[in-house]
């Protein structure tokens, strides 16, 4: 398991400390890694690394095994020496839960990484490439936006006894790359015909060198967006999955165990066994969104500044009842107006947000 | 005019991709359970359905694959999409469209009142940014990564086993058959209610963070600037400016979520014993039902299909920019 190498295992820092110490490599590193510094991807990634850590250290931190059995504490609520109870064959829920965190992580990592592959490769060559070949790709692209993922992917599951996590990785891939496909060549097809592309096309440079050096760049942020977006279908698909019964149990994940509290008439009494599990798909889930809105606040800044500037304006005693022209609330209503400290002379000033260039008081 | 030429050339060549697909997908599968059904129960079909059979599923291998590829789609056009052995031997077009009015009224419903509720919810926030209406965004995010089965089952837990409000399963009551009485109608409401609920709260947080996003960056735009400093009443910025062009992407996504109605829902129905089209693919699936899954994956697709179809129009109609870019 290779998670250390991805971002999501850790903050900026701890990156940045394992990098040799080159201020090129460090500062190049730091522009990378501007998309995921705002609050809140920064605490979408402290949540996927605590997560990754339960992954790798599932052996040390678990009381017991996943599938050790105890006939002597059946069905029994949490206690202290099983934390979050037992399951009907005295299976230590916790453990359980600590071990099919590995199990969601892989599945979601292998989906993310070859998805986002084939999206960028796709994608990419779609936008860059024109005539028949560019609209062959994007005609594929389409299709497979159009064709119902989950369907396919119980039909094609369903077809082999013990699929591996490979397999159920590749499926869940194929069918959830389209979207940051089409994105991606949206957003090379603006950049095909800017500046810096031409003049590297005059210049001579090869193909390649092109698409890496010149477009890969401006593209990183939407390729992380899609790739964090895949995570997150990949890891509900799979415990959707898991939960109807297409995967098989030997495949431990969060699916998994709450395919066997409702097998086993877990609802709704036994809540110990089917809450802290649909708890951690949720808080995963939530976790990727986190750290997809820090990326989407990134490319698009209208998103980023609008509290903040509301917050700035109702400092200064404007009134946000729009937001969008800002109007200095008149003396009569002052009442009404929060902190109202407005002049007079300010009644007829109206001052734009928009620019963000409001007159101060 | 180019423009519609274009889109229907896509469309005509994804439908062609999807059912090509339907062609090859039990010809690539390993093993091959429809020999096996049909010898042991040569007996109960008309040679007829064998041979029906027999195209499907591409157990004519005596035929080269051209001539087999030509007799599906002859087949296709005829509306014979095989028997289904689950269910009695029954046509497969016959079970499907029983299915599809459950399918297409609960979920139908539950996604309007979804797409109103949230782009409404969505439009406020946005417009208040910055306001205490922002935190709606963390719950409607959390709710919407919730995985919907597990949503499903506590909810039935709490509703209907502890508190007994609302019926766990199934469509109507067992022993009362679909009629149009007034009972009857009160029967299906109950049952709806739970699995409507859970699909609107599902998805609300879609739309919600959807319409908020577009409404922060519509907001910016001049025009809404002018028709402010203009006077206009805050109400009527906020929906006759703002909403009603930061809504173009919603629409385009509703149009789409409309099509994924038809299979986007196998888990509720899973969940709910739901008599509909999802629940159908999954018992198919269990039974080994190749024509029938086969011939619903077919709807499903076509559905979906025809939603693009709808959203594209719906598109081209309300934002003329797209008719000028595309052609």
């Amino acid at each position: 398991m290779s998670l250390t190498t991805m971002p999501a295992t850790g903050s900026v820092e701890e990156n940045r400390s394992t990098e040799p110490q080159r201020p090129s490599a460090l500062s190049r590193l730091g522009t990378a890694f501007a998309m995921f510094r705002n609050p809140k991807s920064l605490a979408g990634l402290v949540i996927l690394g605590i997560f990754a850590l339960v992954a790798i250290l599932a052996p040390v931190i678990a009381p017991f095994g996943p599938l050790e059995k105890d006939f002597s504490a059946l069905k029994q609520p949490p206690s202290a020496q099983h934390w979050l109870g037992t399951t009907h064959l005295g299976e230590d829920v916790f453990s359980q839960i600590v071990y099919g965190t590995r199990g969601v992580l892989v599945v979601g990592l292998v989906a993310g990484v070859l998805a986002t592959l084939v999206a960028v490769i796709v994608g990419v060559a779609a936008g860059y490439l024109s005539g028949w070949r560019s609209e062959g790709l994007s005609a594929l692209t389409n299709v497979f936006l159009v064709i119902p993922g989950l369907p396919l992917i119980i039909i094609v599951a369903s077809q082999y006894d013990d699929p591996s996590i490979v397999l159920i990785s590749a499926v869940i891939a194929i069918t959830g790359w389209a979207w940051g496909a089409r994105v991606l060549r949206a957003q090379t097809l603006s950049l095909r015909n800017r500046d810096f592309v031409q003049a590297a096309k005059a210049n001579g440079e090869r193909l390649w060198r092109i698409i890496a050096v010149e477009m890969l760049p401006n593209l990183t942020a939407i390729i992380a967006s899609s790739f964090v977006g895949t995570v997150t279908a990949a890891v509900l698909g799979l415990t959707t999955l898991a939960f109807i019964g297409v995967i098989p149990i030997t495949n431990l994940n969060w699916g998994t165990i709450l395919f066997w509290a409702q097998q086993n008439g877990a609802f709704p009494d036994f809540w110990w066994w089917y809450v802290p599990a649909g708890l951690c798909i949720a808080i995963l889930g939530t976790a990727l969104s986190l750290v997809n809105f820090g990326i989407d606040e990134y490319v698009n800044p209208r998103l980023r500044s609008a509290g903040e500037r509301a917050r700035a304006m109702r400092k200064k005693g404007l009134s946000m009842a729009s937001g969008v022209t800002a109007v200095r609330v008149a003396p009569e209503d002052v009442d009404d107006a929060p902190g109202g400290t407005a002049s007079p002379a300010a009644e007829a000033s109206a001052t734009t947000a928009a620019g963000g260039a409001a007159p101060r008081p | 005019m180019r423009f519609l030429l274009r889109r229907l050339a896509f469309y005509a060549f994804t439908a062609w991709a999807a059912i090509t697909i339907n062609f090859f997908l039990p010809r690539m599968m390993k093993g091959d359970p429809i020999t096996a059904y049909l010898q042991k129960h040569q007996s109960e079909f008309n040679p007829e359905a064998i041979d029906s059979l027999r195209t499907l599923f591409g157990l004519d291998s005596d035929k080269p694959l051209i001539q087999q590829y030509w007799d599906y789609w002859g087949q296709l056009f005829s509306g014979d999409l095989g028997r289904s052995f689950s269910k009695g031997l029954a046509p497969v077009s016959e079970v499907i469209a029983s299915a599809l009015p459950w399918t297409l009224g609960l979920v139908g419903i539950a996604t309007i009142f979804s797409f109103f509720i949230g782009t409404s919810v969505g439009t406020f926030i946005g417009w208040r940014r910055g306001s205490r209406a922002d935190y709606v965004v963390p719950f409607a995010t959390f709710f919407s990564t919730v995985p919907y089965f597990w949503m499903g089952l506590i909810v039935i837990a709490i509703f209907s086993t502890r508190l007994g409000w609302f019926p766990a399963s199934h469509a109507y009551d067992k022993g009362s058959s679909p009629e149009w009485s007034w009972d009857f109608i009160g029967q299906v409401v109950a049952h709806g209610t739970l699995p409507a609920l859970t699909i609107v709260f599902a998805s609300l947080g879609g739309w919600v963070l959807g319409m908020r996003n577009m409404m922060i960056t519509v907001l910016d735009e001049d025009y809404v600037t002018v028709a402010e400093a203009k006077g206009l009443s805050p109400q009527r910025v906020m929906t006759r400016y703002a909403a009603r062009n930061a809504v173009l992407p919603q629409l385009s996504s509703f149009a789409l979520a409309l099509g994924f109605i038809v299979g986007g829902t196998l888990v509720m129905e899973l969940v709910f014993s739901y008599p509909g089209v999802g629940k159908l693919l999954l018992d198919a699936t269990n039974a080994k039902d190749w024509p029938l899954m086969q011939g619903l994956f077919l709807v499903i697709t076509l559905a979906v299909l025809v939603a693009n179809i709808l959203a594209d129009v719906a598109h081209a109609m309300l934002d003329p920019r797209t008719r000028m870019m595309e052609s």
